[in-house]
């Protein structure tokens, strides 16, 4: 049997929106050939039962107490052991922390290459013939989605995952419940020697910014971190969450926790206000997936109107307040 | 302690990315050149761990001659000395870097005693392939640690946080490790004028590795659509505050 092989993430029972997404791929990858997933942790037999709906035929989930809490070389040894057992063409992981870190193991025990945040196949790469006769051909994501890498991933199995939001996650018609067959792998002592000890909470105050509906956002313009007071101000009156570029965080006026791009956190808000940020690429990878991006700059030539789809030209410490008293004034008229 | 930290050479890329007429690279004639700032982070923690128990913090790096510019940088940043791998024009494909790293680690190894501690950025600023640091890991056998937002060592062991939902999860791992970490595990400092004089003189080893034949191999680059729109100016100055407003309303979002 081949096929091809996905890690399905779930927290507790529930899928990972992002593995359902992978799992578009892996369909596609798969070529009508058997698509298995490998579901690990507590809850994996009731996610597994969820799959088929998504085109899974068979869910092997790994059973073992000592899997409670994560181990990135147990999973590993999960999928080498399926891999062992079921030959698939190729493996899948969603493009997420864990996916990514799980595949780089996988990579590094067989020495095969790896081809990380996967958006699309191309022509012919599909089924068991792709892998055999010597690579498929895919396209990838380099910095941070500014730029994409049309590439050939070598070796059998073929090693890739997904990057997060390439795809849609679709259901496949007509498909029924998969088989779901527990398995113990075979797990040795040294799979275990990373695993997280201990899980701490944190308490994070007021509206995340990766969830947040509205973003106020400032850059190198607001000029300082007491610049930021109309921001917050504005922010306040859309309920909204404040962000920053790198060089706000760098120059310690803001923690890190808010700086929004490549290296920092991606926001999809329904409208992103940059305020005194250039858009360099590295910043726009982080807000490209807002709905609709507002600019407030100076320079009316700025890289960032060319990623926005309103702007207002002038001083934003004139700008930013004087939005927060309309929107103070359209209030108190309600 | 021995520390090691692995950083690349990557183009300051400012609002566009402009690929050669060839679509193999970016064009970066007019560009100056960086690091990731996962990758600075990761020098500025090797640099305060060696301050804090004392020991030698060395910088590899695999690229052109030019990624000296680089090197120097981080010495300035407090390291004590680089390892430049020279790579000629060609990309190297993750499996063909991890193996040059691999190399020179064992040759600095053998010389001069093991590395307590190598250091790697999550993922490379350019090519994120998210796997050169797990590699080189699984190729010395020693335990590999990602995505870090916290680090300490104390008697011979490392404490590794991630940032997960709703908190941190936190790994304990005995020393010699490898740990990757990114960018708001720390704030890296600015180098004064004299580190950057001083780093001018600290030692740079040099050696050019073969370059093996790909495995994942670059076909060619491709911007991604939905680049270039051209926003609609709403105005000048405050006066523009009641169609911004406006605009507000529409969206849903007031
Ligand atoms: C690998 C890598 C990863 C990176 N990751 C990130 C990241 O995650 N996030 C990020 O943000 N950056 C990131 N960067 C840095 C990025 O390249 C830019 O340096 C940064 O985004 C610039 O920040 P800025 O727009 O605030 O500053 P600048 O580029 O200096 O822009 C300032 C802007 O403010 C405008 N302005 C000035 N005064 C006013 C005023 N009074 N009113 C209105 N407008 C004004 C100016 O016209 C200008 O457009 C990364 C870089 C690299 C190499
Ligand atoms: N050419 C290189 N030279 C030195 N270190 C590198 C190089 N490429 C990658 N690395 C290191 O490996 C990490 C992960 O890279 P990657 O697997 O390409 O995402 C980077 O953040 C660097 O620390």
């Amino acid at each position: 049997m081949a096929g091809v092989l996905l890690l399905a993430e779930h927290e507790a029972g529930a899928l990972d929106e992002l593995s359902l997404q992978a799992l578009t791929l892996a369909r596609e990858l798969a070529g009508g050939e058997t698509v298995n997933a490998l579901l690990v942790g507590d809850g994996g037999r009731e996610a597994a039962g969820l799959l088929g709906a998504y085109g899974v035929a068979s869910a092997h989930v790994a059973e073992d107490e000592r899997l409670a809490a994560y181990a990135p070389a147990a999973w590993a040894r999960c999928l080498l052991d399926l891999i062992e057992r079921l030959g698939p063409d190729a493996v899948l992981a969603a493009g997420t922390n864990r996916g990514n870190e799980v595949l780089a193991h996988v990579a590094a025990r067989l020495d095969l290459p790896f081809a990380a945040n996967v958006t699309e196949l191309r022509g012919g790469s599909a089924g068991g013939e792709a892998v055999a006769a010597g690579g498929i051909e895919l396209v990838r994501v380099r910095w941070g989605g500014s730029l994409l890498e049309e590439a050939r991933l070598e070796g059998a199995p073929a090693l890739l995952s997904v990057a997060p939001h390439a795809l849609a996650a679709a259901s496949a018609n007509g498909a029924g419940a998969p088989t779901v067959e527990p398995f113990s792998p075979e797990l040795e002592e040294p799979d275990l020697l990373v695993q997280v000890a201990e899980h701490v909470d944190t308490v994070t105050a007021g509206i995340s910014l990766a969830e947040a509906k509205v973003v106020v956002s400032g850059g190198r313009g607001v000029g300082s971190a007491d610049g930021f007071a109309i921001l917050e101000e504005l922010a306040e009156q859309l309920e909204a969450a404040v962000g920053c570029s790198r060089v706000v965080t760098s120059a310690g006026w803001r923690p890190h926790t808010d700086q929004v791009g490549q290296t920092g956190t991606k926001v999809a808000p329904d409208l992103y206000i940059a305020c005194g940020i250039s858009g360099a690429t590295q910043h726009v990878a982080g807000c490209k997936g807002a709905k609709k991006i507002l600019a407030i700059n100076s320079d009316a030539e700025a890289p960032i109107l060319a990623s926005a789809d309103y702007a207002v030209i002038g001083d934003l410490t004139e700008i930013v307040p004087a939005i927060t008293a309309e929107l103070r004034k359209a209030r108190s008229s309600q | 302690m021995r520390l090691l930290v692995c950083v690349k050479r990557v183009p300051l890329t400012g609002g566009k990315m402009v690929l050669t007429a060839d679509e193999q690279a970016l064009e970066t004639r007019h560009l100056g050149f960086t690091i990731s700032p996962h990758e600075e982070c990761g020098v500025e923690e090797a640099v305060r761990i060696a301050e804090q128990h004392g020991g030698e913090v060395t910088v590899l790096t695999l690229g052109p001659p030019e990624a000296e510019e680089q090197v120097r940088e981080t010495l300035a940043m407090g390291a004590h000395r680089g390892i430049l791998l020279e790579s000629g024009p060609d990309e190297w494909d993750p499996q063909g870097t991890s193996a040059a790293i691999l190399d020179a680690i064992r040759a600095d190894e053998a010389a001069n005693g093991a590395f307590d501690l190598i250091v790697f950025g999550n993922e490379s600023a350019d090519s994120g392939n998210f796997q050169v640091g797990v590699r080189v890991a699984y190729a010395l056998g020693r335990p590999v640690v990602t995505g870090l937002k916290g680090l300490s060592v104390e008697d011979g062991r490392a404490r590794c946080e991630q940032e997960v939902a709703g908190g941190r999860d936190v790994y304990l791992v005995a020393l010699p490790a490898v740990v990757s970490v990114l960018e708001g595990i720390n704030l890296p400092r600015y180098p004064s004028v004299p580190a950057k004089l001083r780093a001018r003189q600290k030692p740079i080893e040099r050696s050019a590795p073969e370059r093996p034949a790909p495995r994942l191999a670059k076909l060619r680059l491709v911007a991604p659509a939905g680049h270039g729109k051209q926003a609609q100016i709403l105005g000048e100055g405050p006066e523009a505050a009641p169609a911004v407003v406006e605009v507000m309303r529409e969206l849903g979002v007031t």
